[in-house]
């Protein structure tokens, strides 16, 4: 039987890491020409088996083939040599050296070692004639958006003819109208024969663009089918294999006697204006808003991580005083912050070691450690968040996201916070590790403490917050409670003023 | 995540399964077993002792140089600190007892530590900058408090007794070392000081959000360092009975070798002591080495720059296949 050349088919792929499985005998043909997604929530496998395509990884058994021939790449190099460019979320753009050079770099005309200029403008342009894009070959990358620059990566796939092409969330950092100019490409990309791998959380954009759609859970092939057979509900519940309603524990009020233990007075810092709130014992404040719009700004001002130009903290009604997050951090506030590997963890410790990093000083005499107490205590915080490892002294390194982000809840729990902060909670974690942080998060507000949930998963802040506050532009511009928690409520409030 | 646990390395038992652990002690095992069999004077106990001896103050300020390394900063002031404070405290010793000589170089060493931390950790200028510059600082003080002499201790022998007592056959030299040794790889193992140097070298930002004094941890790791330098320039002063400012000049180097080759990481977040001292002793048995079986010594230095290039290349294999 002969094959397209540029049929891709995936032959019970699998693939773990340290143990845990990423891709279980997966199998997948993608058609040449075709626009195939692939989906899944995070931790689902879709990036994996797009690395494996695309040799960034090498599956552990079976088989990629090409046009009915075995590849099994080892590297990009070898992927790119067939034809099979990745555009990752990372845009691999040198900012110093114009688009043409960008382009065709490392592939310049060239004679007696010097660049032919002129030639390599003329190369350019007429390559992106062939796509429609319009550019300047002279303008400096650097300078361009976000949404220039992937396109000035099409280009340099194109120009080394490219034949199947693997987008890793190319819209996520795009703006609505960047989106669907990129939108137009994939379509044109795809009408001209090239396949457009496309591994995205945005499910409408998957909709609207794909032929086929792959779903993923935990590692393993769902389903394949074509576009027009799925509708959005449909998709989800092949993703997350039940209905969406599951997601979160029910909320139970905090008693209308509980006292305040979080007041924020007018506060200043650096990209938060005028900030006034209120967190009851009990109660989980959700705090939601766009990227950039100083939700995080907010949580550091809080947690005394940033300079404070004016304003006050109290907990319990006295203020704190002392300027690095250790006097935070005494007085009982504890923040999880929005980047575990960056801001949280010492990824390349033990568990132990990270969960006791911010109270190990409480409970040792004289500095020394009590490596008996240590163990105890640890003990006893894995009994109440589960993480799964193979021991305490396992390195943080070789946990999935949703035991890292554990361990990281674990670290701020020992500190015996009153107010706990939680910025993106959930982000990089599967879903099983979602509901696990969520119920943690409703446990411990129901011990008493005041919760703040910071996230730019809108859903997740409406399904566990008792109260919403949006902020925009580093001022908070709407308070929504009870009915009022809507998707719709939160995006006005988020974009107006903003046209 | 990692790709950590493929099917060979899970025979091995894990405290071994990271080569940084396993892969110091086997070179240094081959080595020593193969000077044993091939030079008959190598394993008396004089030459052993011998080594030990002369490795004593680089052992000390290695000791030192890990926590340093591990929390993330280096210091290359340790050989001037060393110069310095053997002249101030043998000078001092000449007209004063030998306790207060002691205690002053002790007070010296830690000063111009804190001093370095200060100047790294709160005025926030790289440490590899910041201790160079401090040492030709330490050193030209040096040169101007002996006004550029040998300082003899010949009417002054009791000084020769912090280093030269013999206890139980062995020198002084070398108990000294064992304590220091022994207190550093407890204070980074098993003290709140240690976690925090071990979060601070590992990632600034997170220990910092943690709770963690990282600039006092920093301070504090550097006033080790500059404690133990001064020590070390002690007790060479008392082997030899005399001080210069014009001696050390190499040693940070030297020290910083043995560091690496123990398997510290240059990168910070990990590291102890114990392998430091391992990696020392290496160096220093391929030095006994080629003195014992004649080899010409100009192969010394290029052995030793393979070996510094083979370590550090492993730690950045070893980096990279975390990936």
């Amino acid at each position: 039987m002969t094959k397209h050349k540029n049929e891709l088919e995936i032959v019970r792929v699998s693939k773990s890491f340290g143990g845990v499985a990423a891709l279980t005998d997966v199998s997948v043909t993608i058609k040449p020409g075709e626009v195939h997604s692939l989906v899944g929530e995070n931790g689902a496998g879709k990036s994996t088996l797009g690395k494996i395509i695309s040799g960034l990884l090498t599956a552990d058994s079976g088989e990629v083939m090409l046009g009915g021939n075995k590849v099994n790449f080892k590297s990009p190099r070898e992927a790119l040599a067939h034809g099979i460019v990745t555009i990752a979320q990372e845009l691999a753009i040198v900012p110093g050296l114009t688009v043409a050079e960008n382009v065709l770099l490392g592939e310049e005309p060239k004679r007696f070692g010097f660049i032919r200029r002129r030639k390599l403008r003329k190369d350019f342009s007429t390559l992106a004639k062939s796509v429609g894009f319009e550019f300047s070959p002279n303008t400096i990358a650097g300078s361009l958006s976000v949404a220039e620059q992937q396109k000035i990566e099409i280009l340099r796939a194109l120009s080394r003819n490219a034949s199947i092409i693997i987008m890793d969330e190319p819209t996520a950092a795009l703006s609505r109208q960047e989106a669907e100019s990129l939108h137009v490409v994939i379509r044109n990309l795809s009408k001209a024969g090239t396949t457009v791998i496309l591994v995205s959380h945005f499910l409408s954009e998957v909709l609207e663009l794909s032929d086929t759609i792959t779903v993923l859970r935990d590692g393993q092939l769902i389903k394949t089918m074509p576009a027009a057979e799925c509708t959005q509900d449909s998709l989800i519940e092949l993703m997350l294999g039940r209905a969406l309603g599951a997601i979160y524990p029910p909320k139970v009020q905090p008693h209308y006697s509980a006292p305040t233990v979080l007041f924020v007075n007018n506060l200043c810092a650096a990209g938060v204006k005028n900030a006034w709130l209120s967190v009851r014992a009990g109660e989980i404040l959700g705090i939601a808003g766009l990227v950039g719009s100083g939700r995080s700004e907010l949580a550091r001002a809080i947690f005394k991580d940033s300079k404070i130009n004016s304003g006050t903290i109290e907990i319990n009604g006295v203020r704190i005083t002392g300027k690095a997050p250790l006097a935070a951090l005494q007085r009982g506030i504890s923040l999880l912050p929005e980047s575990r590997k960056d801001l949280g963890l010492l990824i390349e410790r033990s568990i132990q070691e990270n969960i006791t990093l911010s109270s190990i000083g409480q409970w040792s005499r004289f500095g020394i450690i009590n490596r008996k107490r240590e163990k105890f205590v640890v003990n006893k915080i894995l009994d109440k968040v589960v993480v799964k490892s193979s021991g305490m002294k396992q390195k943080v390194s070789h946990l999935s996201g949703g035991n890292q982000q554990k361990v990281l809840l674990a670290r701020t729990i020992m500190s015996n916070p009153r107010v706990l902060i939680v910025d993106e909670p959930t982000r990089g974690v599967d879903v099983g590790s979602k509901r696990a942080i969520y119920d943690l998060l409703v446990a411990l507000a129901q011990d008493g403490l005041g919760i703040i949930a910071i996230s730019s998963d809108l859903e997740e802040v409406l399904g566990i917050a008792h109260r919403v506050l949006v902020i925009r532009g580093g001022k908070i511009v709407a308070e929504l409670t009870g009915r009022n928690m809507s998707e719709h409520a939160v995006l006005e409030a988020a974009f107006t003023e903003i046209k | 995540m990692s790709e950590g646990t493929n099917s060979l390395t899970r025979f091995i038992p894990p405290s071994l399964r990271s080569w940084r652990n396993a892969g110091i002690i086997l070179p240094f095992a081959i080595l020593f077993i193969t000077l044993s069999i091939t030079s008959q004077p190598f394993l008396r106990t004089v030459n052993l002792l011998n080594i030990l001896d002369q490795q004593s103050a680089i052992l000390i300020i290695a000791a030192a140089g890990t926590l340093i390394l591990v929390s993330g900063a280096i210091d290359l002031s340790v050989g001037a600190t060393y110069a310095l404070v053997g002249c101030v405290s043998a000078q001092y010793a000449l007209k004063h007892s030998v306790i207060s000589a002691v205690i002053i170089g002790l007070l010296l060493g830690l000063l111009v530590g804190i001093v370095n931390g200060i100047i790294v950790a709160i005025l926030k200028i790289n440490a590899l900058i910041a201790t160079l510059a401090m040492s030709f600082v330490i050193g030209g003080l040096g040169s101007k408090i002996t006004k550029g002499n040998l300082i003899v201790l010949m009417q002054k022998p009791e000084y020769g007794k912090i280093a030269q007592t013999s206890w139980f056959g062995v020198n002084t030299s070398i108990w000294i070392m064992v304590f220091v040794v022994l207190v550093l790889g407890l204070l980074l193992t098993r003290t709140t000081t240690g976690r925090y140097i071990i979060a601070a070298g590992g990632n600034a930002q997170a220990a910092r959000l943690a709770g963690i004094r990282v600039s006092l941890v920093k301070i504090i790791a550097f006033g080790i360092s500059g404690m133990c330098a001064g020590l070390a320039g002690m007790i060479d002063a008392s082997r030899v009975l005399s001080a210069s400012a014009a001696l050390g000049s190499t040693l940070a180097f030297t020290v910083l070798a043995g560091i690496v080759v123990g398997g510290t990481s240059i990168a910070g977040g990990e590291g102890s002591v114990w392998r430091t001292i391992i990696g020392v002793l290496f160096i220093a048995l391929i030095g006994n080495g080629f003195d014992l079986l004649g080899i010409d010594p100009l192969y010394k230095q290029i052995t030793l720059g393979v070996i510094l290039l083979i370590a550090v290349g492993l730690d950045a294999w070893a980096r990279n296949n975390r990936r």
